[in-house]
């Protein structure tokens, strides 16, 4: 009776203690938030840049940025881009057209034909070790086979993107397969469909969402890269609309060309030039975004 | 017709004493159209039948005829292989890499798996629902008429009739003629199940396998698919999975009970056929010790 | 007579073999890689022999090419690189994972692929033109480290973040229930169990940051011949150079640039299977647990 009397008499105190451990922890939770402003910082940083920079160009006297030609004299201010914007969306496109079919393909072979197969391994190995290859090795790849053979054109530029974008365009859409259900295919199966009408009219529709949107992704990157066209498009001012014939130009070339002028118009014309690739990303990868929560939102 | 018996309990068979779990054979009453089932054609022919998975024998040693527009059921403890055996009928099989099946099966004349069969053409005459209702995520008219077009159906109005048809024989119409452009997903699980069938019956086949259709399903569904399947055997044979025994006691012919035995080797259980007779018989006087545990609930 | 022989599968079989024809493009076009650069590097490597790699002197104009210093400057850069985006990186992913609130959850990772997806050669131009000049940063190798650490920190943070969500809850729970702080709780569980796996992370970081050309390119100074420990002495790397110096090259010139592409190629290669294959290996056995 007296000991429970006593021992309720005596207030528990849970209050947090200020130890040099609970403080440490503080610390060690503040350091990551700093991580993360660490990572917001720059990426504030350079979209404010191209933003403000580039909207002055852009702007100025729009829409004539994205129509004029690149003047040829570096230091005359003044738009435009029009050519490079062209050239980008020729190369891009062209080089969509390629590579997502083909890497769809691939990624059928792999998940309903080849499974654990010798062959198989070795495509789905080799396309990982793709993925890595450094894209200024891509350029000079198509520079030494097709440059030299054809000259610098859009297609070119197409083909070296393309093959930047295959084993992404094939690594994403194998898995978007695998994830497809197998009793969709065995119901596919039972009413007598062949393997290639099972995959045509059920495997493939059912996983285009995610394949559409891992491609639209692997577009998005392709748009921006310079090395690789560096080598195969050429660095042309003029419109070129002929996808194969004579150099062309694209926003990442001019973007990389103009940033090392000492000329302040270059420059400006280099930031408009940035904030037109960053817009034209942009849209893409919000396309990507919106096929996606379509898809999770059907289910 | 077998010779009649003395409906109920038949010798060698004590009633059990917990109440309720006698299974009540079915009456020797033929309730089918005259001349239907009479002329007893073989559609399938068996003869030590046995599959493989890898180096182990998952079956083994199954030898017996399916009748024509007759409901045989194939009933056992699980793992027992009546799933294994029925997804031979259809080649299914193929799927499954490292599956092997032995022995002879032949479909009427032609052996199922010789060398020059196409696994397609043995799925348009023979079709299967499956366990799990798996309609695809397309329209319900589209899912009826998916297996049209491997047939060369195209033309619409004959598409058309066929979708009426099916979904009609699937005792599902009424339910859905006025929305068969919608995803056949917002269907409930009994209605999917029904919409298999009719998708099934569209390719016009002469079997119907059925793997535990009514497993995934509430009772008024099952009620439903029972009812179905008994008006269906008047135009197809069927061979139908179940875990049930008293849903192979309502619905079926014949019954061919299945069980496992240990297989040393492997240290994993081999399934065998037991005993295959008219569905009232093996309920009412089956002539195995393990086919009457089995079916008045002592193991299983 | 049933007729089971079924008719006109040729369809069906052309469309295999064109599915597997595609995925053989994938090892066409590597073989092709491998056989023409290695053909063309051969009159650089004629010349120079075994000194193309250890001689550091490049000098064009008299054919000389040693290319040390260049690999030198790939693997500083990225060391720096490194040394910058992984702290940054861990302490991303391991708020992301342990410390968030599930509302910022979305909202982080929205950060992380906007970052990603922001193209190389604009981080180039923000680099030569706000960094460099603005803040008067320079043209050095700490420069372009700095730069392309800022364009690795999307992928390690990403798979740090799969490989720390791994660590079994029941194994978190045990060290809080002793009464741990959240840190000592890391330190204890979330650490030890992802340590191989953020190793290669890092390591898949490191060869993104050996690779990339453009942002090095433009921001690393271009200087010729250099090796020395000074991270903001301006300095070379092997993509830097290959890009700046294509353009005026001449045959033998072309055939070292060609010959410096396929050393790159070769080490970004090594470093990447090694690292995919320490990550794969403890996400899966992460996922077995």
């Amino acid at each position: 009776m007296t000991d429970l009397t006593d021992t309720l008499a005596v207030p528990l105190d849970l209050r947090a203690k200020r130890t040099w451990r609970s403080v440490k922890s503080v610390i060690m939770t503040g350091l990551m938030t700093a991580a993360v402003i660490a990572v917001a910082v720059p990426l504030v940083a350079v979209v404010v840049a191209v933003v403000s920079r580039g909207a002055r160009v852009v702007v100025r006297g729009f829409p004539a940025f994205f129509i004029a030609e690149i003047p040829l004299v570096g230091r005359r201010p003044g738009p435009g881009m029009g050519p490079a914007i062209l050239g980008t969306l020729l190369s891009t496109g062209a080089a969509t057209l390629i590579a997502v079919p083909l890497g769809v393909l691939g990624a059928v072979y792999l998940n309903e034909y080849g499974g654990k197969r010798r062959f198989a391994r070795l495509v789905r190995f080799m396309s990982n070790v793709m993925t890595g290859v450094p894209s200024i090795v891509m350029g000079l790849f198509i520079y030494v086979t097709w440059t030299l053979r054809f000259g610098y054109s859009a297609f070119g530029g197409a083909l070296a993107l393309g093959c930047l974008m295959l084993p992404v365009v094939i690594g994403a859409s194998e898995q978007m397969l695998r994830l497809v259900p197998d009793h969709l295919r065995e119901a596919s199966y039972a009413v007598g469909s062949s393997k290639s009408r099972t995959i045509l009219a059920v495997v493939l529709p059912a996983a285009m969402p995610g394949i559409v949107s891992g491609s639209l992704l692997a577009v998005a990157r392709a748009a921006g890269e310079t090395a690789p066209l560096l080598f195969a498009v050429g660095a042309a001012s003029a419109y070129n609309p002929n996808l194969f014939r004579e150099a062309n130009t694209a926003l990442s070339i001019q973007i990389f060309s103009n940033a090392t002028s000492s000329f302040v118009a270059a420059q400006d014309r280099a930031w408009g030039a940035a904030l037109t690739l960053m817009l034209l990303t942009f849209i893409i990868t919000l396309a990507a975004r919106v096929v996606t929560a379509r898809f999770a939102r059907r289910r | 017709m077998a010779v009649h018996d003395q409906p109920g309990i038949g010798p060698g068979i004590q009633p059990d004493p917990r109440p309720g779990i006698v299974i009540q054979p079915p009456p020797e009453i033929d309730d089918r159209p005259p001349g239907v089932g009479l002329d007893r054609t073989t559609v399938f022919d068996l003869e030590g039948l046995a599959v493989y998975y890898g180096e182990f024998r998952a079956v083994r040693d199954v030898t017996m005829q399916i009748f024509k527009n007759e409901i045989t059921a194939f009933i056992g403890p699980s793992g027992c292989g009546k799933t294994t055996v029925l997804r031979c009928f259809n080649r299914m099989h193929d799927v499954t890499p490292g599956a092997r099946v032995v022995g002879q099966l032949r479909y009427h004349t032609a052996e199922l798996y010789a060398p020059h069969v196409s696994a397609t053409e043995v799925r348009r005459r023979i079709g299967m629902v499956f366990q799990k209702p798996n309609p695809f995520p397309k329209s319900i008219y589209d899912n009826v008429a998916f297996g049209l077009r491997s047939k060369g159906i195209r033309g619409r109005s004959e598409v058309d009739a066929i979708v009426e048809r099916s979904l009609r024989s699937a005792a599902l119409w009424d339910e859905v003629k006025d929305r068969l452009r919608a995803s056949a997903l917002g269907l409930s699980g009994g209605q999917q199940q029904r919409l298999c069938i009719a998708r099934t019956i569209a390719v016009d086949p002469e079997v119907v396998l059925m793997d535990e259709p009514c497993s995934a399903l509430d009772p008024v569904a099952t009620a439903r698919i029972e009812e179905l399947m008994r008006e269906l055997r008047a135009a197809y044979t069927i061979v139908i999975v179940t875990h049930n025994m008293q849903q192979a006691g309502r619905v079926s012919d014949r019954t061919a009970f299945f069980t496992t035995e240990v297989d040393s080797k492997f240290a994993r259980r081999t399934g065998t056929l037991v005993e295959y007779d008219t569905t009232h018989n093996i309920f009412a006087k089956p002539r195995d010790q393990r086919t009457e545990r089995y079916i008045t609930g002592r193991f299983g | 007579m049933i007729d089971l022989r079924g008719r006109r599968a040729y369809g069906d079989r052309a469309f295999g073999s064109a599915t597997a024809a595609a995925a053989a493009m994938v090892l066409l076009i590597l073989g092709l890689i491998a056989l023409t650069m290695t053909r063309r590097s051969i009159p650089v490597l004629q010349h120079m022999g075994l000194g193309f790699l250890t001689g550091s002197r490049w000098s064009p104009a008299d054919d000389a090419f040693g290319a040390l210093a260049f690999i030198f400057g790939t693997a500083f850069t990225a060391l720096i690189a490194v040394v910058i985006a992984v702290p940054i990186s861990l302490g991303v992913a391991l708020f992301m994972t342990q410390v968030a609130p599930p509302r910022l959850g979305r909202p982080l990772v929205y950060l992380m692929d906007l970052l990603a997806g922001v193209p190389s050669v604009v981080f180039g131009l923000w680099g030569v033109l706000v960094l460099s000049q603005h803040f008067g940063l320079g043209r050095s190798f700490f420069t372009a480290g700095l730069i392309l650490a800022i364009m690795i920190i999307p992928i390690v943070t990403s798979l740090s973040r799969e490989v720390m969500d791994t660590t079994p809850v029941g194994d978190k729970e045990g060290a809080l229930a002793m009464g741990t702080t959240r840190w000592e709780m890391i330190r204890a569980t979330v650490l030890p169990h992802s340590a191989s796996g953020l190793v290669g992370a890092v390591m898949l970081g490191l060869g993104r940051a050996m690779g990339e050309t453009i942002a090095a390119a433009l921001v690393i100074g271009s200087a010729l011949g250099q090796i020395t420990l000074d991270p903001f002495a301006p300095g070379n790397s092997m993509p830097a150079v290959i890009a700046n110096e294509w353009g005026e090259a001449q045959e033998l010139h072309k055939s070292s640039l060609i010959a410096l592409a396929v050393t790159l190629f070769a080490i970004t290669i090594i470093v990447n299977l090694i690292a995919t294959g320490i990550v794969e290996r403890t996400l899966k056995q992460g996922r077995g647990t």
